[in-house]
């Protein structure tokens, strides 16, 4: 034997390179196999038939298949962050040095105490979770569902952040082939002969799909097409590339692997390609079908296809003594590959009366023996086949002889692969001569122009021989046998599995389908059939023709269920692809976001933007420097960084009359050289924006929206421009970022920014409150506009954005003695609030109008119109209970938790304490030393004076008085400086 | 290591002047000022260092040596004076990214949603890099990328990213 | 994911770069409109299963709203044309019918078969 394993065959194995041997550990255990192999293969070679356990039963577990549709043969693989669970042995290329585990086993995969749950078969059946944890009911939190959490599960998620980087791209392809095999090669051929940019993707690292193994000269076959396809410009070949999902108008996804063989290649390890196929071709191949005989899940019972890969592909024995069960021709080559490799076949049992076709006739005349007409009745052994027990195929299953063997090949016949067919609404047939779903070409998934997006060839249409291409000669008709032998007993049904992973056999089905469960969609959802990482793709036909036959239909009457993507599962770093950390998201930096990180500010998320939230300095708390910062303005001077704000250019002979319909104010008799703060609201009325507009010339307006706002405020003056006034002469622009803007605060303001200098008057004359002005500060060209938004004296300073910064520094420069003080926007909410002022998003939620928030004053009475004006009128929003807002004193010095309701007398319909109003806003005012807050109480404005209640749990209910909600200078004398 | 796929540079010096304006009308008047042809739908005309491009059907976007911003916008508004039109210095808040080489287009390829292969030889696309909007066309040797300042960091580290070396999106 | 053709920039957009706006041709009512026609206006949306017609924006592009028809089932695009028309276009009605040849316009048309009934009359 090699060093490569006790059962790894002397020679063959037409994926490997026996010359390179790649050591290898499984749970804890040193192993070897070579390149080439995948995990599944390497393991078998060492004689590790044992891969996993069940999910539910906890059942010992080997390959059934060699493929992507793999239920059983779930690893861990790797270690920290790259620790992935649930990785399928059978499509892993076997890499050394590879750590892998297995899994949903303890203590160890030999002695699994969870296996108890098979002594209890009886007691889990269908729908058993939701049988049995009802009642009693704290049974459920206390007992059941601590044991449930420990037991369920396969693979543990990793804890690590994954260190592997991943990647997408966008191509646009005539024809996108799925499957390279020798089907998909030539529909590729056919293509690219014609001239259109190909595209061809297999799942394997292989092309030919099952040719070079299944049929005569096939490899000769796939290396011509391969060298003809090599040779068109226009064509690409991708290996190891999966396609998971078809979607809306030839929307393709499709995984490129490309360093998942080599973790240290220092690119993606994975690539998701989002194509747009002008046509997908699903060359997709078709897939083997277990037989449902009694023990038919026990290692070593193996699809017949995956006997002769391992044999063909990797010089891999599975056992050296095989039996073969089938109900069709097929199944026999993996006999004569099973001998032209020196195995031994026992037998070969088949479900039909006869077997006449040449490939019987090959196996009989290597003196194999055909027992026709017969079918498993048992097998024997846990861990591993020892024996099969054959019966006939019409009795209940009286066994007629056992025939030791340490392998079992089954063949239940063919499913073509119909996936990225139905993923996007391509229809189905059922063939009752080859027992199969196959794809309708008359109805196809169709695309932007009406037409197929999609057509099937090879296998995946249902052409399971592919004889034109392969050379393959015609094969006698598989039978139907869903249930081995045909009337089993009640007691082997219990032992037939249909769903390996999910332990479903075909007695839940037959329970479920008893319990009433008659829809494919419920009973898959009760049973858990096809719900387990292979998506069923071993289990649904022989699934759903089970519970046809409980339900004395003919299958297509059952149906299938949906096909949904992903066909194999993706993983999450290739859907996050780039967009992790630092570009995990566009963070909006204003032009002085470095300044702000050198002075150690601390940033708040404003949509995508970054903004100071506050500047701590020396260990000083977050609110300890707002509170700081808020002194500093009302006593000297602070700067704001504004350059968030949203700025919008309207202009056009027609812009005051459009500006008119966007604000609840006027906007058109504003005077060039002034400043107006207004309202917007959406056509349901609610108060959506706000923010002050400037006009800056007879034509020409220039809009502040917030910082939020600014893409969304555009866009809302386009829509109705573009889509309502389409004749009206209106330009706009979204300037936002052009310009750089710093408000300067405080009673120093003035004094600061003249200490700069420049050909500007900011004399209260020149600049009045609610005034701009154009000019230079500091040799920058700015325009200043008079606008407070703390109460303070104020001046907002925009110049262009290159040089923000330098206006920033020259400030900071130029008020040292002043004790200037950046300050952020809690600073900012901070005073505003003690003004009274409202804010976007604290007393707005979307279902508040200007005139709840005492507003009616930028609310036009001339205008007979504006954007929500009618849906202001309607009689709930006129209703005088409506909430409305006012201020809100603490009773007894402690600050009202954010949000919180004040409560009223009696309870609703639901038994709940009524309430009348809540908290918007609230702050520990540094100006006035006590809290302060806001809220919208029913009918608050009438109700001054009064005392409402705030219960919070665990806390003493906290009392507020209704006050005004302006605090601090109710005069507005501050403004003036 | 293999070399980036390509070489990303970020250009300081371009200015850029924002036109809107009907074009059917005021189109020969832009030309005459710009002193650039008026471009196709979705095209982008060069005459020596000016180019203009077609962004939308009222809007074009001028793009010049930074220095010439201020007199190119006094000529348009002079020659628009009588049309309803807007003409802004747009400069500032624009980020242009050079993207140079012979595997360009992987770059792109992998941010855009677009099939920049079929763009014309001097066209213009709008569209997305990743998770931004953007505006792309060819220039010799490679591509030109404009976006938005605020993202100028974002738009450095997609790209950046994505030219990352050995990361070519020719088959292996 | 829709690919949808703006119509204003001839752009092929797929859907990550359009903005859904829902149904197209609303009419707008404002002050001086009864509860029930705006109530219409504001909530009453069609949804049909089949042919629709619905606003997009070309936002990662020209930023021009237009309107696509199309099947809501099927995902067919039967065309997308400008914002600026009260009804769709008689070529969209046209290329609707050619698909969907028992589907009629639930407005009334202002069709070029005015000239023909004078002519009659
Ligand atoms: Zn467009």
């Amino acid at each position: 034997m090699t060093q490569t394993g006790p059962f790894r065959l002397p020679r063959g194995g037409r994926l490997i390179d026996r010359a390179y041997q790649l050591p290898f550990r499984f749970d804890g255990r040193q192993m070897r196999g070579v390149a080439g192999d995948t995990l599944a293969s390497a393991l078998l070679a060492n004689g590790q038939l044992m891969m996993g356990r069940s999910f539910k039963y906890h059942r010992p577990r080997g390959p059934i298949a060699s493929g992507a549709e793999e239920p059983n043969a779930l690893l861990g693989l790797g270690q920290g962050g790259r620790f992935e669970p649930n990785q399928r042995a059978t499509t892993t290329p076997l890499v050394g040095g590879m750590a892998t585990t297995s899994q949903n086993c303890w203590p160890s995969l030999n002695a699994d105490i969870g296996a108890i749950n098979n002594w209890m078969y009886r007691f889990f059946p269908a729908g058993f979770y939701y049988k049995t944890f009802m009642h009693p009911r704290p049974f459920w939190k206390h007992v059941f569902e601590p044991i449930i959490r420990r037991s369920a599960g396969l693979g543990k998620a990793p804890t690590e952040a994954d260190p592997d980087k991943y990647e997408q791209a966008y191509a646009h392809v005539d024809v996108v082939v799925v499957g390279g095999g020798i089907a998909g090669l030539t529909a590729a051929r056919d293509a690219g002969r014609e001239g259109k940019s190909v595209w061809l993707v297999e799942q394997t690292p292989h092309f030919g799909g099952r040719t070079p193994t299944d049929h005569a000269e096939g490899q000769a076959r796939v290396d011509a097409l391969l060298a003809e396809l090599r040779g068109m410009a226009n064509v690409t070949l991708r290996r190891s590339t999966q396609a998971t999902g078809l979607y809306d108008h030839g929307y393709l996804l499709v995984r490129e692997s490309l360093a998942d063989h080599d973790p240290n290649a220092g690119i993606p390890r994975q690539r998701l390609w989002r194509l747009r196929a002008g046509h997908v071709i699903v060359a997709t191949g078709a897939l083997e079908r277990p037989l449902s005989f009694a023990g038919n899940d026990v290692p070593g019972v193996i699809l017949a296809s995956a006997v002769r890969d391992y044999i063909d592909n990797y010089g891999v024995a599975p056992g050296r003594r095989i039996v073969v069960v089938t109900n069709n021709d097929d199944a026999y080559r993996t006999a004569l590959v099973a001998l032209d490799a020196g195995l031994e076949v026992a037998v070969v049992i088949d479900a039909r009366s006869t077997a006449e076709g040449a490939l019987p006739a090959a196996v009989r005349a290597r003196g194999v023996r055909v027992l026709t007409g017969c079918a498993v009745a048992g097998i024997k052994g846990g861990q591993a086949v020892e024996a099969v027990k054959i019966c006939a195929h019409s009795g209940s299953g009286q066994v007629t002889e056992t025939v030791d063997a340490d392998c079992v090949a089954m063949s239940g016949g063919w499913s073509p692969v119909v996936h990225l067919w139905s993923h996007c609404g391509g229809k189905l047939n059922w063939s009752d001569a080859q027992s199969m779903f196959a794809p309708d070409p008359n109805r196809p998934p169709t695309g932007a122009d009406g037409k197929a997006m999609a057509s099937c060839v090879g296998a995946a249409a249902g052409d399971l021989l592919v004889s034109e291409l392969t050379g393959a000669q015609a094969e006698a008709a598989t039978m139907p046998v869903w249930v081995m032998p045909a009337h089993a007993t009640r007691k082997m049904k219990f032992k037939m599995w249909l769903d390996f992973q999910n332990d479903v056999k075909v007695s839940d089905v037959e329970l479920a389908a008893q319990e009433g469960y008659h829809s494919v969609e419920h009973t898959k959802r009760y049973t858990t059939l096809g719900m387990a990482t292979d998506q069923g793709k071993v289990s649904n036909i022989n699934g759903l023709a089970v519970l046809s036959n409980a339900l004395n239909q003919p299958i297509p009457a059952t149906g299938t269920t949906t096909f949904r993507p992903p066909y194999t599962p993706l993983t999450l770093g290739t859907i996050a692809g780039e967009a992790r950390g630092e570009i995990f998201q566009p963070l909006r930096k204003t032009p002085m976001h470095g300044w702000h990180e050198a002075q150690g500010a601390f940033f708040e998320p404003v949509g995508h933007w970054r903004r100071p939230y506050c500047y701590p300095k020396g260990g000083e708390s977050h609110g300890d420097a707002v509170a700081r910062e808020i002194r500093a303005v009302r006593a000297s001077v602070g700067t704001l960084d504004a350059s968030t704000l949203g700025k919008i250019i309207v202009k056009g002979p027609d812009a005051g009359k459009f500006l008119d319909m966007m604000y609840t104010g006027m906007m058109s008799t504003l005077p060039v050289g002034k400043c107006r703060y207004g309202l917007i609201c959406n056509e349901n009325g609610f108060l959506i924006d706000d923010g002050v507009a400037a006009r800056l010339s007879e034509d020409t307006w220039l809009v502040h929206t917030t910082t939020g706002g600014a893409d969304r405020m555009h866009g809302h003056f386009e829509d109705w421009l573009q889509c309502e006034w389409w004749d009206w002469k209106v330009w706009t622009a979204n300037v936002t970022e052009q310009w750089a803007q710093v408000a300067v605060v405080g009673p120093k303001a003035r004094v600061l920014l003249e200490r700069l200098g420049g050909q500007i008057d900011l004399s209260p004359e020149a600049l009045p409150f609610m005034g701009w002005i154009e000019g230079e500060i500091a040799g920058i060209p700015a325009r200043v506009y008079r606008i407070s938004f703390s109460g303070e004296l104020s001046f907002e300073v925009a110049v262009p954005a290159n040089r923000g910064l330098e206006l920033w520094e020259k400030l900071h420069e130029a008020g040292r003695d002043l004790n200037i003080t950046p300050y952020g926007t809690e600073a900012m909410h901070v005073m505003r609030a003690e003004k009274g002022f409202i804010m976007i998003g604290d007393e707005t939620d979307g279902t508040v109008i200007p005139q709840d928030l005492g507003m009616s004053w930028a609310i036009s009475k001339k205008k007979t119109d504006y954007i929500g004006k009618r849906a202001q009128e309607r009689s709930f929003m006129t209703d005088p209970g409506r909430w409305k807002l006012v201020g809100l004193e603490s009773l007894d010095g402690r600050v009202l938790p954010d949000g919180v309701y004040a409560v009223d007398q009696g309870v609703n319909a639901n038994g709940q304490r009524k309430v009348q109003g809540r908290v918007t806003s609230t702050y520990m005012s540094p100006t006035l030393d006590r809290p302060i807050a806001m809220g919208l109480v029913r009918q608050g404005p009438d109700r001054m004076g009064e005392v409402l209640e705030f219960p919070v749990a665990g806390q003493e209910s906290y009392k507020a008085r209704i006050v005004d909600p302006v605090f601090y200078d109710k005069e507005g004398s501050r403004a003036n400086g | 290591m293999a070399e980036a796929l390509a070489k990303i540079s970020q250009v300081q010096d371009w200015g850029m002047i924002q036109i809107r304006a009907d074009l059917a009308r005021a189109g020969d008047a832009i030309a005459g000022a710009a002193g650039v042809a008026l471009p196709e739908q979705g095209r982008i005309t060069t005459d020596g260092s000016r180019s203009l491009g077609w962004m939308s059907p009222d809007e074009l976007l001028l793009i010049l040596p930074r220095a010439e911003t201020a007199e190119a916008l006094a000529a348009l508004q002079d020659a628009l004076a009588t049309e309803h039109a807007l003409a802004l210095d747009v400069s500032d808040m624009r980020a242009v990214f050079r993207i140079q080489g012979a595997r360009a287009l992987d770059v792109l390829m992998k941010l855009c949603p677009t099939d920049l292969a079929a763009m014309p030889e001097d066209g213009l696309r709008r569209t997305r890099a990743a998770q931004v909007a953007c505006g792309i066309w060819r220039e010799p040797g490679g591509y030109v990328l404009i976006g938005f300042r605020s993202v100028t960091d974002y738009l450095r580290g997609i790209l950046t990213g994505a030219a990352a070396p050995g990361t070519q999106l020719s088959p292996r | 994911m829709l690919t949808l053709t703006c119509p204003y920039c001839g752009v092929a957009a797929e859907e990550t770069e359009l903005q859904p706006g829902g149904e197209a041709h609303l009419k707008r009512f404002g002050p001086g409109s009864s509860d029930a026609e705006f109530e219409a206006y504001l909530f009453a949306r069609k949804n049909p299963k089949g042919v629709h017609f619905e606003r997009w924006r070309h936002a990662y592009g020209c930023g021009k709203w237009f309107m696509a028809a199309r099947d809501t089932a099927t995902l067919q695009v039967f065309g997308t044309y400008s914002a600026q028309t009260p009804h769709p276009t008689p070529e969209i009605v046209a290329a609707v019918q050619a698909v969907r040849p028992d589907w009629q316009p639930d407005w009334t048309p202002a069709t070029a078969e005015t000239p023909a009934e004078s002519l009659n009359a």
